[in-house]
């Protein structure tokens, strides 16, 4: 039998099916307890993000298919998740769906957050041709974590996994 | 030339009879919730400790659980609304984005306030069975939608202040506000940014774009004071180290909004409590002083004491009726 843990690791996330969830980071734990029971605990990338049904949904059926009968999965939110977590497997993936990865998470300097005005000082590769000449378009995109940008070299848009 | 039959899928059967391939018998035998995407919606707070902390009312921190929670459920409703008739395809993702998280902090924090009142009530129950009178936001998210610029204006405000408030509420001695805050705040960040550059593409752009910012941030000026008014439960909470005591913003919320007008090229609407001779032309008020700004004449009883305006009357009627025409449905 494969352990719950690797069953719980190879699940896909369902808005970024390239990527396991181990591979975005949002698997907290997962623990097998007396009697055949799995626990797997999950964190959400945003507060809102509405795949956390399908995630559960798609861990439960996963570990019952593969014969652990009672399967319970809870939610943390502490501490709370960050790009960071993917994994450097993860990171080359999105890049290879052409979706550039994110870079380091801004690290929180001492005082107020301060506002970012003006255009993105983040350079990007294109994921599809290499070139260094890209623009953002959008820090907002299909899902919650997603950004817009384009490349103005190729001339095609590509979305980011954007910093949190 | 090919005989008919083998135009036929191999062993096609009768194609009358009801056979194992049926979509909808195909849907419903998976225990699978995507087949209506959005339904078997789990707790949000699913294992997440739900024990009160020492020293801190039950009944206070409920209530303002929902006074955080129904400011982010009724401003993500008013950027709701936006969807379908934002300028543009890019501005319609981003205004629904970010009501999307505000949404799910709203969803977090009703269902802490249920679980801190000891009623089971839902997030539900308290997102679409309340009166009127019973919520708590400010009135600055339930004004009504006015253009664009009214849109970013009131975004800019929102957010900076919200930001403010998650910033000091990491520091909760109630683990679940801290953990809402510690999430809630990056996201709020990216709002602020987002209302932050278009209030300086509108205020230094053309003489038009720069009139409906104008008017869009002296519309929602006046419910600005509120935000820095304290409720009596904000000050137990704060006292108790849980909450957040609102005067404690204005500070960085000046300093964060006259950042942000210097470079629109905007001034602060004057506060309505101010003098009126320099009214008409905000470019010569000058930064108001901040002192001033705290006594302003602020409403005794607001939107935190349940008197709101009667926008929210009319927004309640269209969020509240799907669950309230069927009490306890699922699908």
């Amino acid at each position: 039998m494969v352990s719950a843990r690797e069953v719980a690791e190879r699940v896909a996330d369902p808005e970024l099916p390239m990527l396991t969830l181990a591979d975005l980071g949002i698997l907290r734990d997962v623990s097998e307890v007396a009697g055949g029971g799995v626990i797997v605990t999950i964190t959400p990338t945003y507060s809102g993000c509405p795949a956390m049904a399908a995630i559960r949904a798609d861990l439960s059926t996963a570990l019952r298919s593969a014969g652990y009968a009672d399967v319970r999965v809870r939610t943390v939110l502490s501490p709370a998740w960050t790009t960071d977590w993917i994994s450097e497997k993860g990171r080359r993936k999105l890049a290879e769906a052409g979706i550039a990865p994110p870079g380091a998470a801004p690290v929180r300097a001492r005082g107020p957050v301060p506002v970012t005005l003006g255009p993105s000082r983040r350079r990007l590769s294109c994921p599809r041709c290499g070139s260094d000449d890209t623009e953002e378009t959008s820090r907002f995109g299909p899902t919650a974590c997603r950004a817009l940008w384009r490349c103005r070299a190729c001339r095609e848009p590509f979305e980011h996994v954007k910093e949190l | 030339m090919p005989s008919t039959d083998d135009l036929h899928e191999p062993d096609s059967g009768n194609p009358h009879e009801p056979d194992s391939g049926n979509a909808y018998e195909a849907l419903n035998e998976a225990d699978d919730p995507r087949w209506a995407y959005g339904t078997g919606f789990a707790d949000p707070l699913d294992g997440v400790g739900t024990r009160l902390p020492d020293g801190v009312d039950g009944a206070d921190l409920a209530a303002y659980c929902l006074m955080l929670g129904d400011d982010a459920l009724i401003m993500s409703h008013r950027l709701q609304e936006w969807c379908t008739r934002a300028p543009e395809l890019e501005e319609e993702v981003a205004l629904a984005n970010i009501a999307l998280d505000l949404l799910g902090q709203a969803r977090l924090l009703l269902s802490r306030a249920g679980a801190a009142e000891g009623t089971g009530r839902d997030e539900d129950a308290l997102a679409f069975l309340r009166e009127e009178g019973e919520f708590r936001n400010v009135r600055l998210a339930e004004a009504e939608n006015g253009d664009f610029g009214q849109a970013v204006a009131r975004l800019l405000i929102f957010s900076t202040w919200r930001l403010a408030l998650l910033d000091r509420l990491t520091g909760s001695r109630d683990p679940v506000l801290a953990a809402v805050a510690v999430k809630g705040l990056k996201e709020v960040a990216y709002h602020r940014d987002y209302a932050a550059g278009w209030v300086v593409r509108l205020g230094d752009g053309t003489p038009y774009s720069r009139e409906r910012v104008v008017a869009g941030l002296e519309s929602v000026w006046p419910l600005v004071a509120e935000l820095f008014t304290p409720h009596e439960v904000e000050l137990r909470l704060a006292a108790a180290g849980a909450g957040v005591d609102p005067a404690d913003l204005r500070e960085e919320f000046d300093a964060v909004l006259d950042q942000v007008l210097s470079a629109a090229t905007l001034a602060r609407p004057p506060d309505p409590a101010e003098p009126t001779d320099l009214a008409g032309s905000p470019d010569l008020a000058g930064p108001p002083d901040p002192a001033r700004s705290r006594d302003a004449v602020a409403p005794a009883a607001g939107g935190r004491s349940g008197v709101h305006t009667g926008a929210l009357t009319g927004l309640l009627a269209e969020m509240q009726s799907v669950a309230r025409a069927h009490p306890e449905a699922t699908w």
